[in-house]
Order: C-alpha cells, then structure tokens, then sequence
C-alpha cells in the first residue's frame, strides 16, 4: 500500500454499522451481511446433520432428536427469517447493483435526488415483503 | 480479472439459490400454509417424508446444485468480508486456499450424502 | 438554535491534534457568539483569530468549489463552508478531521491515497489517434442525451466526504473508494473516450468496485450531487457485461468534420481564428 503520513484515522469494524447519523441504507448492508454470515454458519452445519440420512431410519431420528426442543425451535426461526431478509434483500441488490432501478445519470439539481433515493420504494417495499414472510414463515413454528 | 469473474457468478448463483433455496424452504418452513412434496402427515423432517422426497431424481439433483451453489456463493461473500478487514497478502493466500478446500471438501460430503439418501429411500 | 435571524451563543468542540506534541486527539471546546448565516468555516476563522491561532485546517474558495474543507462536522462528512451553523438546528458543533485519512494536524487530513488512486483510473479521454488528439483537426460528436451520460459526475470536487462516509473504506485500504471508481465511469461512459479496456486492468481486481455493497452513504454525503453509488453500479453493470460478453463494442466519437460543398447563409459572421 501507499505510505502514508500523519496519524491513522479509519473508522474501523464499527464503521462498518455506522450509527446515529447514516441512512437506511446502511443498515440493510450490515444486516445483509450478518445474515449472510449466519446463513452460512447454519449451512456448515446443516450439511453435517442432513448427511445421516445416508444411514437409514435410525441415524436420521437420532440426528433429529439432536436438535429438538424450544432453543432449535427458536433457532431455526431465526435461520428462516434470516432466510427471508437476504433473499428479498438480495433481489434488490442484484438489481441495483447491475444498474437497474438507481435512474438515469441527470444534471444535479439541488436538492439533489440521487440513486439512493431512486431505489427507496424498491428498499421499503422488499422489508414489507420480508416482513410478512417471516410472519407467514412463523405460523408453522406456533403450531 | 478474478474479481470481475468472481462476483459475476455470486450474483447468478445469488438468482438459482433463490429459487432452489426457495422451493426448499416453502416445502420445510411453509408446509402450514403450501403443503408440497410432504405426501405423509407430520412434519416436513419426519423419516417418511424424507424417504418421499429422496426417491425423487428432481431432488438429487437440485440438491446437489443448491449445495453447489450456496457453498461458492456463501464462501465467496465470507471471502470479501475477511479481505475486507484488510489482512495481509499471505493471509489473503492463505484464505483462498482454506475457503477453496473447506467448499470442496463440503461438496462432496454434501454429494456423496445425497446420492446415497437417493439409495438408501430407494431400497426403503 | 430556534431563531436563525439572532446572534446567539454556540460551542464548537474541534478535535485538536499537533504531532509534534499530542500523542492522540483530544477535543477542544471554544465558545462564542454566532451571527445567522455564519458557515462553520467562518466559525473556524473566528476560532484561529481570537480563541486558539494554532488551529489549522484546509480551506480556500469558500464556496463549495475547491474540494479543500471537507470536515466531519456533527457526525456527517460536509464541507465547512458549505454548511451553515444554523442548518445543523444545535448550539453544539462537533468538527472533527474526515475519517478513513490520516491526520497530519487537527482538521487537515491526508487525501494522497485517495488521489495516487484517482491517479491509477486513469481520469482523462484515451484514444487510438494520439495524432489527433494532439493536433486536433476538429471536435468530437457528442449529443445531449451522451452528455448526459457522465455530466453529473464530472461535478466531483475531489473533497473525499465520500470516502469518510463509506463503510468499506472504514477498514480497506485497498478498495479505491467511491470518488477514485466514479471518475473512472465519469471517462469510461463519455461517448469519445475508448478507455474501457485499459482501465478495466484495474477495476477487474481488487481495487474495482467490487467491495461496494451500495450502503449509499457517498451518495447522501457528496455536496455536490455526483451520485458517486450510481457511477459504482452502472460500472459494475459495464463489467459484467463485459465479462459475459453481452454488449456490442462501441466505436468512440469519431470527428466532427466541416461538411463539404455546403454553402454558408448570409448574415453569419467568420468563426474567430484557431489558437492552437
Ligand atoms: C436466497 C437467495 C440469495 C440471494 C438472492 C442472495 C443474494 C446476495 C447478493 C446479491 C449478495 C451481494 C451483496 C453485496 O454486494 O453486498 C449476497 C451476499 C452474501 N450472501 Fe447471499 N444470497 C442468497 C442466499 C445466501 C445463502 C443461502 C448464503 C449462505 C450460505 C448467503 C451468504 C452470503 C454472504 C456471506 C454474502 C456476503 C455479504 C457481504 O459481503 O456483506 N447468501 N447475497
Ligand atoms: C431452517 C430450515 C431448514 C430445514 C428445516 C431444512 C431441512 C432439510 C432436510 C430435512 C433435508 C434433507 C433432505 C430432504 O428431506 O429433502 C435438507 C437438505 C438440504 N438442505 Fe436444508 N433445511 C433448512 C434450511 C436450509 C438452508 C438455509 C440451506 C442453504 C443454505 C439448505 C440447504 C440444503 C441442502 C443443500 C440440502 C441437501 C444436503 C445434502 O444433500 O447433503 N437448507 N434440509
Ligand atoms: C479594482 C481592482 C481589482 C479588482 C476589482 C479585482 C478583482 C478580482 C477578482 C474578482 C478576482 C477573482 C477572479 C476569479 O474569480 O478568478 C481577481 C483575481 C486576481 N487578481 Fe484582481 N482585481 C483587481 C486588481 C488586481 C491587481 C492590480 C492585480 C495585480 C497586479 C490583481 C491580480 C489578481 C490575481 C493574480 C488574481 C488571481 C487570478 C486567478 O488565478 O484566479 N488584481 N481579482
Ligand atoms: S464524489 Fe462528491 S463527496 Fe466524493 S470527492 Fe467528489 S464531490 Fe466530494
Ligand atoms: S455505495 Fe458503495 S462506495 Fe458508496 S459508500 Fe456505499 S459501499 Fe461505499
Ligand atoms: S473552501 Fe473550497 S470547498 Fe469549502
């Protein structure tokens, strides 16, 4: 990297939440990314567990009875709903990500309407989709 | 050159997980309101529902590209966060290497998995 | 601060930090009367004549023109003299040095990564005819709508409030950061520029723009409405239909040549000579 004079002053890992004073935008990042992580832990250890189904009856039952009870139950809830924010989330940021739905480059004309203002309805729209997945999704998890 | 090939294939694998991972969920977590692919009463993790489903060649094989697809692109965005805490060179290397093999060798615990549920709900 | 029309009392608390002494920043408050429509860079000169003359900081047009004053100021990367004390509705004022740059002293922080990396996009018209671009025979054709295209980001000023907004330039220096990667799409989307090639041996690496995860922060923060998050994504969209080989390839502006055997209208007075 460039040498550098004066006194580092990165934000860091925190800077990566934000906090207080940034945009709606930056939350829907930080919770893509800690679902994404999540998603990917629980992944690991799902192909570990779906694998004894190669054992027949006996070891199926009793990798499922391994992870019964109300803390799995909870737990996988939470797999589901992280399921449902990144996959929703996900469609908007492929799309915007390849240039869709951000507008047209336009001669800036104060106030400004940037791309993030382009996508907020696409932003609020897919949360209320995700929303009632996880809704619809916990339905099977009361009964 | 690697970065823009790379992340090319995230977002598609992106677009197929979202449907495998899709139909996948709408038949575990959804089976109160969309029961499919669950012919026996009880829950969608029951052995005999599990059995259904593994004789099917339509569920070998999604299962196969979900557990593909999922794993480079899971592995691929765990890769960017880490390079993102900007580690060194070498723990750059040495992160490629260890996500490369950790997904390859869950691939083929996950396949061979796969194909011998497929053999064993078979001969149930 | 609920009447702007007053002068009333506001505290500035300045992060203070002289290398040849401190060993960290510390804060530093300074109080004193505000008169409506001070901007917080004439508070700073307020501050350096009568409170504290070692304060320093960058600062030149004071008019949002020169990209010099960007400053973290109550938690918001803005430009010092583009923001008056009264639009910040507090009688408290946090100024702090940009962050994600190195502090040289109190407000003034080192941009050199971010311009050695504008520098690497190489941020200026590339062609084949070299000949022509140095001994130009006439314009390029450009209309309108291709104007358009990349008008709104040769607004940038160079002032790196987006890259103390971004979150990946929080911790990765090796990302170029929004204002470096939207200049490169400023030149890859100008209809005369046929630069796309050479510039992509940087974007389609580990510089590009691949760790943008449009947290849309640059966007929100740049004074000057460049939308640096919307040149990001329409470069990744170039990308990637590079790399699938999806788009035609396009020729750049070719030469506006004087038509021949067309006469010219009366009345229409001589162009003024050529200078170069
Ligand atoms: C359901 C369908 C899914 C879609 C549509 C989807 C879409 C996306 C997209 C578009 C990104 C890039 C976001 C960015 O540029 O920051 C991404 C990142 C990521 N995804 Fe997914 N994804 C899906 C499922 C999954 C699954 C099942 C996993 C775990 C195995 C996963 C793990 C990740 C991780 C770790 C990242 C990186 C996050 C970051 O860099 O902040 N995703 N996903
Ligand atoms: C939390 C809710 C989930 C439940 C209840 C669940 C349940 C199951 C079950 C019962 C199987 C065995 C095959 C079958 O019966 O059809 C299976 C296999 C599989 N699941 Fe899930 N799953 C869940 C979430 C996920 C997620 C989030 C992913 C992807 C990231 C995933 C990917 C897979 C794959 C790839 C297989 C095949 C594994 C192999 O062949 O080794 N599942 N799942
Ligand atoms: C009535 C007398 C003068 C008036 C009203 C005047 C006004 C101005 C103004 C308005 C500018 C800013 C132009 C810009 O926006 O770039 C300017 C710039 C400047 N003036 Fe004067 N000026 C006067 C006399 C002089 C004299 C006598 C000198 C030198 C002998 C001088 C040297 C300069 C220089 C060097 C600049 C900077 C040019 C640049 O780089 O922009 N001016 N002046
Ligand atoms: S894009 Fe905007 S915020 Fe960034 S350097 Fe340019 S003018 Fe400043
Ligand atoms: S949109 Fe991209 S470049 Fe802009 S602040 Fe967010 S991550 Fe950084
Ligand atoms: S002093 Fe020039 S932009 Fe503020």
């Amino acid at each position: 990297m460039i040498e550098n004079k004066g006194r580092p002053n990165r934000l860091g890992v925190k800077g990566w939440l934000g906090g207080g004073r940034w945009g709606f935008e930056r939350y829907l990042y930080a919770l893509h990314r800690l679902t994404g992580l999540a998603l990917l832990a629980y992944f690991v250890l799902h192909i570990g567990v779906t694998s004894s189904r190669a054992f027949g009856e006996n070891a199926w039952t009793s990798a499922m009875g391994a992870v019964k009870g109300p803390l799995f139950s909870v737990g996988e809830f939470l797999v589901f709903a992280a399921f449902a924010f990144h996959a929703v989330n996900g469609i908007r940021l492929a799309l915007v990500e390849l240039g869709f739905a951000i507008g047209q480059p336009i001669e800036p004309v104060y106030p400004y309407r940037t791309s993030v203002d382009e996508q907020r309805p696409l932003a609020i729209g897919v949360m209320i989709l995700a929303a009632i997945l996880a809704i619809v999704g916990g339905i099977g998890f009361l009964k | 050159m690697r970065d823009q090939r790379l992340w090319t294939w995230h977002i598609g694998a992106g677009a197929v997980i979202l449907v495998l991972l899709g139909l996948h969920m709408t038949v575990m977590h959804l089976d109160a309101i969309v029961r499919v692919f669950n012919p026996a009463p009880g829950e969608p993790v029951d052995w005999a529902n599990v059995v259904a489903r593994g004789k099917s060649v339509f569920f070998l094989v999604t299962y196969v590209l979900l557990l593909g697809t999922a794993l480079f692109h899971g592995f691929y965005g765990l890769r960017n966060i880490l390079f993102e805490l900007n580690p060194g060179a070498p723990a750059k290397k040495a992160m490629n290497g260890l996500f490369l093999v950790a997904g390859l060798v869950l691939f083929a615990i996950g396949t061979w998995a796969a194909w011998a549920g497929f053999t064993v709900a078979r001969s149930a | 601060m609920a009447d702007h029309t007053v002068t009333s009392e506001v505290v500035f608390r300045i992060r203070r930090f002289d290398p040849t002494t401190d060993a960290d920043p510390h804060w530093e408050d300074y109080r004193f009367p505000c008169p409506p429509g001070m901007t917080v860079l004439e508070g700073l000169k307020q501050i350096k004549e009568s409170l504290s003359p070692t304060l320093a900081w960058r600062s030149s047009c004071r008019m949002g023109v020169c990209g010099s004053c960007g400053m973290f100021i109550n938690g918001r990367p803005r430009l010092a003299c583009n923001t008056q004390v009264s639009e910040l509705e507090s009688s408290l004022i946090t100024v702090a040095p940009l962050p994600n740059f190195n502090i040289i002293r109190d407000l003034v922080p080192d941009l050199t990564p971010m311009f050695k990396a504008h520098a690497e996009m190489q941020p200026y018209i590339i062609r084949d005819d070299t000949r022509e671009q140095q001994q130009p025979t006439g314009e390029y054709w450009q209309s309108p709508h291709q104007l358009e295209q990349y008008l709104q980001f040769s607004y940038c000023i160079k002032c790196g409030c987006c890259m103390a907004a971004c979150p990946t330039c929080a911790t990765d220096p090796v990302y170029a950061g929004p204002m470096p990667l939207s200049q490169a799409h400023r030149y890859s989307s100008d209809s005369r520029d046929g630069g796309f090639a050479a510039r992509k041996q940087v974007l389609s690496g580990e510089r590009g723009p691949w760790r943008c995860h449009f947290a849309g922060e640059c966007s929100r923060v740049c004074p000057k409405g460049v939308d640096p998050a919307r040149a990001i994504q329409l470069m990744k969209r170039q990308l990637v239909v590079d790399y699938l080989k999806l788009g035609k390839q396009k020729c750049p502006a070719s030469i506006a040549k004087v038509p021949d055997g067309v006469k010219r209208r009366e009345g229409i007075p001589e162009a003024p000579p050529r200078t170069i």
